[in-house]
């Protein structure tokens, strides 16, 4: 019902929404919520566990009942929170926790069963027998659970990380958030103000206070109005600080467009921040707690101050006859608001003897409220007074317990609140977040005047840690009360009377935990679940611990509060990968010959970040080994090409080059001539491998190493921890030249003769010999020419500045199609070198030594190396490890990777285990299965038969184990 | 004799303009990493200083101008951008060409670090990150460099094989700021 004249809506914007398909009316400036009670709709959701009718019970992000999904489709978004939700034309909301609708919810059976239903229920009845838990009682949970689902469709709505800077960050713009920022901004400081509201203002707007005679609402807006307009302030409207980091580091989310229809442009739906502040105001004001009484979550029963701001700042009134329920004083504010508004307020019930008195209503002085009745909405209240009970008509119940400041954010970094008797509630403990200080209602201060001096106070504070002066700021005159209370947690009686209203927690479920000895305040809260899901218990974490204490006979402060932490309020985590779905996940790195590779029809496949080509069909052929087999052909009968780009080059340059290599490699490279390269392992510290690769010296202080492609940054860390920590004495240059290079496999025997036909001068007779390098010149480019080979062939690798890379790829396969070749792929590439015996990291996989690969004595006797020592400890160079051999299929089986490997007449299971596969290929050359694998004294073993069992494919075959080079194992080739 | 053509590191992605700003791929010319020699730092300087007219630059500093600049690009090593290096440079530091190892590009437009911002971890707003500034740091998941060139410029550098990530990136943060209106 709305009140005319009342309200910071604005009625000459009429907004029509639906509601579970039955359309309604509100205005610009309204939320869901208060559209939803100015249309008289009461109840709006079924609770979690019971399927109680819900209505809404707050005014802001704390609700715990007004939760629905917003929209339909892919981008519906459930779990929002109607009090929080801003209404905008064409809005469509749908109720959660009820089947087949809110009205008739049949899960609300559930009530009925609610003496089984208790505190720890789940643990006590879903014990047994366990093989029940996944198949059925998980299943049938979840269905029966509350809260809204996901489409389950991929999320259509664009999200957004983003970082911001500033001197002061002032978390809220209530009155003690704005005078602070006031503050901070005339100081000249970098000020950014966050408010979790479409409008700035906190309580302001929502009460009837004036600041020098001035509506509190009005102040809010003219001071606000006055900061946009400063260039060094940032104002932040429905931006929630969702959690305090290290270092000044402040999580945030901003909501972009919730408020908005979905539409086709860019902005994003969320935003999620992080705010890096040198100093930080916290005015995160205070929530209003419930009081525990028989039947206390009714629709139409609220806190008192909701009923105030949806009266002031919507218009909305909440009921025809209200009632007021208190322990405070502060309460009495929504009666005497209610009544100057014309709304008829039919009792304020005060615990308190000395309750102040009205002669505008009743007042029931040292009065409870022990029960309400009214099937979907509240009809009668019964008061306990000092006479006896009696049962009162009210469609409203406004209710306050007092006030709770939000210390959340203070305790983000480990820091415990600290209580205070008088207002019965907890504040921030100073300190608890370096940089964070505390103003106005979140740091205990519920008068006005006192959050605006603290605002003022804060800043100042602030300012002068950043060394800046702080101006003198008027201060204004409110006008509203000293705050006083009375403890009241819950009214003593039978029935449930509800604390936490999202997890269904009665003041029994918590006297239960405590009976079944979980007394810690945490141990409490995981045993109820009380303070679980997304309001993460703002509503009804004080008075569950209050009651905790009383049930357990300790304070408060002894038994404590649980563990805050971020986020405040609920972040998608859409909104914290954003940027990261699908393919923004990682960078794409991209070859020069990509897009020729892509023409081709050759599919990708990942290699790190870089996408490499897996084959280049051909029409006619059905399947990827066709094409592997014929580019297979190609290298050992013709020539190939396939784009090397992807292996990491660094060129190590300056004096200390060669002693740096020595160091981080086993085998010697000062001993390398000018123009050649030479084959290369390193270990890691703890003697195991890390990389290998081929390294050119290409001048007398310069080199160049080529690392596998998986390992480049890997390897390049590993040197630049070595220089600057092991020996920072050589004078030495490390720089990444990966990208800078184009380089090309040219293999095959035709590869010199496709090279004379391209480079500016062939090749001279006897020179090049295998393991040559040097300068070339190829259409007038200066290239770098390498006779090295992954494949047993007579092969080069030839390298251009990257800009001529996809030309030169162009020029190079043309040529090769000519000759009877054409490009390869990276699973013809793994053919090639299984065949030939050589590593990769499926082998070099960082279980593996030097010893199990058979690379022992490259460990040079005549220097030391990084992981020399350790790699000749006992244990890993015993002659029992699993060592690399070769395996050959035997009667045309299958060899698979990964499988393991056992005695021919042994029992598959892990206690025979003599090793495993780590590569497998069908060989076209050979025209058999092989295999690379580690076994048990692997190379004293050639010749015997073991068996290849994998267990999760189920199956089996027998090989011969044989020496890793399959084809010729001479070299001939190679060096022909 | 065969012809190589050249393509830039941003060929077929750049130019585009989303709302007031602009990407377009930055013709620097050549690009030399200049690491000195041990102890030689001042002298490379010098040396700069003579063939380039400009020098070595400080920590998170870009000396020179368009045309001929030179920034810090990590531990004892800087970027010379634009000439032809100085054949007396390989005096004095180890010199390697890296020219076609980066994909360099400019934003253009009014507050262009709020393009920025959606994307680097880095304080870029004017009064802290001025004209002469340069940071290595993280380009959402790229390594690469940011540099401010102008009240309202930034040049931005990542590994060549990444430039159509750096792209699509980039093109979407300026979607985002520019639909906030």
């Amino acid at each position: 019902m709305r009140i005319a004249g009342k309200g910071l809506i604005d009625r000459s914007a009429p907004v029509s929404f639906t509601f579970d398909g039955v359309r309604h009316g509100g205005f610009a400036g309204d939320t869901l919520a208060s559209a939803l009670l100015g249309d008289g709709v009461r109840m709006v959701a079924r609770s979690f566990k019971y399927h109680r009718p819900r209505g809404v019970l707050t005014a802001g992000s704390e609700e715990p009942n007004a939760l629905m999904t917003i929209g339909r489709g892919a981008g519906a978004e459930p779990n929002l929170r109607a009090t929080t939700q801003e209404l905008y034309d064409g809005l469509e909301a749908r109720s959660q926790s009820a089947w087949p609708s809110l009205g008739l919810d049949l899960m609300a059976v559930n009530d009925l069963a609610a003496p089984f239903l208790g505190a720890g229920f789940y643990y006590k009845t879903f014990m047994w027998p366990r093989s029940f838990w996944e198949k059925l009682y998980e299943p049938a949970i979840r269905r029966a659970a509350g809260l809204g689902a996901l489409s389950g469709r991929h999320n259509p709505d664009r999200y957004e990380r983003a970082w911001a800077f500033c001197d002061l960050l002032v978390i809220g713009a209530g009155p003690a958030g704005l005078m602070a920022a006031v503050t901070a901004a005339e100081a000249g400081a970098d000020v950014i103000l966050a408010d979790e509201d479409s409008l700035p203002g906190g309580r302001l707007n929502a009460e009837t206070i004036a600041l020098d005679g001035t509506p509190g609402a009005a102040w809010a807006a003219a001071t606000v109005a006055r900061l946009e307009t400063m260039p060094n302030v940032r104002v932040m409207r429905r931006t929630t600080v969702t959690g305090a980091y290290d270092q000044g580091t402040y999580g945030a989310l901003e909501r972009v467009r919730h408020h908005r229809a979905r539409g086709e442009d860019a902005a994003p739906l969320e935003t999620f921040w992080r705010i890096v502040a040198r100093q930080a105001v916290l005015a995160a004001g205070a929530l209003e707690r419930p009081v525990a009484f028989r039947n206390n979550d009714r629709p139409g029963i609220m806190t008192a101050s909701a009923v105030r701001a949806y009266l002031n700042r919507w218009g909305v009134a909440c009921g025809k006859a209200v009632t007021v329920f208190a322990n405070n004083d502060d309460a009495h504010r929504t009666a005497r608001d209610l009544v100057a508004a014309g709304v008829h307020v039919a009792a304020v019930i005060d615990s308190r003897p000395d309750a102040p008195t009205s002669d505008a209503y009743p007042v029931h002085a040292g009065s409870v409220i022990c029960n309400t009745s009214g099937r979907r909405g509240l009809d009668h209240i019964t008061i306990r007074t000092p006479n006896g009970e009696e049962r009162l008509r009210t469609d409203c119940l406004a209710m306050s317990g007092g006030w709770n400041p939000s210390v959340h954010l203070t305790c983000h970094m480990n820091g415990r609140p600290t209580w205070r008797a008088d207002i019965a509630g907890f504040v921030p403990t100073p300190g608890s977040v370096p940089g964070l200080h505390v103003a106005g209602a979140c740091n205990g201060a519920f008068a006005t005047g006192d959050c605006l001096s603290q605002g003022v106070a804060a800043a100042r504070a602030a300012l002068e840690v950043m060394g800046l002066r702080a101006p003198d700021v008027p201060v204004p005159q409110a006008d509203d009360a000293p705050y006083a209370i009375t403890p009241l947690w819950s009214v003593p009686g039978k029935g449930r009377a509800w604390l936490d209203f999202q997890n269904d927690v009665s003041v029994k479920d918590i006297r239960q935990a405590a009976t079944e000895n979980f007394r810690s305040v945490e141990h409490m809260k995981r045993y109820t679940t009380q303070g679980m899901a997304t309001d993460q218990g703002k509503n009804s974490n004080v008075a569950a611990l209050a009651i905790l204490a009383d049930v357990t006979g300790r304070g408060i402060p002894e038994t404590g509060t649980t563990t805050f932490r971020p986020p405040y309020s609920p972040v998608a985590i859409a909104a914290m990968g954003a940027g990261a779905q699908g393919a923004g996940f990682a960078p794409q790195r991209l070859t020069t010959s990509h897009t020729r590779s892509v023409e081709m029809g050759a599919p990708m496949i990942e290699a790190g970040l870089w996408y490499r080509p897996s084959y280049f069909p051909r029409s006619g052929e059905r399947t990827w080994r066709q094409s592997c087999d014929r580019e297979v052909g190609y290298v050992r009968n013709a020539v190939g090409i396939c784009d090397v780009s992807t292996l990491g080059k660094i060129d190590i340059k300056g004096p200390g080059a060669a002693a740096l290599l020595d160091m981080v490699y086993i085998n010697m490279f000062s001993t390398l001539a000018q123009g050649r390269v030479r084959y290369g392992l390193m270990l890691r510290e703890d003697g195991h491998v890390m990389d290998d690769g081929t390294t050119a010296r290409l001048g007398d202080n310069h080199f160049v190493m080529t690392t596998t492609t998986a390992a480049a940054g890997q390897v390049m860390a590993h040197l630049e921890f070595v220089h600057q920590c092991l020996r920072p004495d050589l004078d030495v240059s490390l720089t990444s030249v990966t990208e800078q290079w184009a380089q090309f496999a040219v293999a095959g025997p035709q590869a010199r003769a496709l090279l004379n036909d391209v480079l500016d001068a062939p090749l001279a007779d006897g020179a090049w010999p295998f393991m040559a390098c040097g300068a070339v010149s190829i259409g007038g480019v200066a290239g770098r020419l390498f006779r090295i080979s992954f494949s047993g062939e007579h092969a080069y690798e030839i390298a251009v500045p990257s800009r001529y890379g996809a030309s030169l790829f162009d020029a190079l396969l043309a040529r090769a199609e000519e000759m009877g070749g054409g490009a390869y792929g990276m699973e013809a590439l793994n053919v090639l070198r299984i065949e030939k015996g050589f590593i990769t990291h499926s082998e070099i996989h960082g279980r593996t030594t030097a010893f199990d690969i058979g690379m022992e004595r490259m460990i040079s006797a005549k220097k030391d190396c990084i992981g020399k020592t350790m790699a000749a400890r006992p244990g890993l160079i015993d002659p029992a490890r699993e060592r690399l051999v070769g395996l050959r299929a035997l009667d045309g089986g299958r060899l698979l990777a990964g499988a393991h490997l056992f005695g021919k007449g042994d029992k598959a299971v892990s206690a025979h285990d003599q090793g495993y596969l780590t590569s497998v290929c069908h060989s076209p050359t050979l025209n058999v299965g092989l295999a690379l694998g580690f076994l048990k004294n692997g190379p004293e073993r050639y010749g015997e038969t073991v068996r290849m069992v994998d267990h999760a494919r189920g199956v089996e075959t027998m090989c011969e184990v044989v020496n890793p080079v399959f084809f010729d194992p001479e070299g001939g080739r190679v060096r022909a | 004799m065969l012809e190589l053509k050249p393509k830039s590191a941003c060929d077929g992605l750049l130019p585009l303009s989303v709302g007031a700003f602009s990407l377009t791929e930055e013709p620097v010319g050549r690009i030399t990493a200049l690491a000195p020699l041990r102890g030689r730092a001042a002298d490379l300087s010098d040396t700069l200083s003579r063939a380039h007219g400009m020098a070595l630059p400080s920590v998170g500093r870009a000396t020179g101008k368009a045309g001929a600049r030179a920034i810090w690009f990590g531990l004892h090593h800087s970027l010379l951008m634009g000439p032809d290096p100085d054949p007396a440079l390989a005096a004095v530091a180890s010199v390697t060409d890296q020219t076609d190892a980066w994909a360099v590009v400019r934003l253009d437009g009014p507050g262009a670090e709020t393009v920025l911002a959606r994307l680097c971890p880095v304080d870029l707003r004017a009064a802290v990150f001025k004209r002469g500034h340069t940071a290595r740091t993280q380009i959402m998941h790229m390594p690469g460099s940011v540099t401010r060139l102008s009240e309202r410029a930034f040049q931005i550098m990542v590994f060549r094989s990444m430039a159509g990530t750096l792209v699509h990136d980039l093109k979407s943060a300026m979607e985002a700021v520019s639909a906030r209106g």
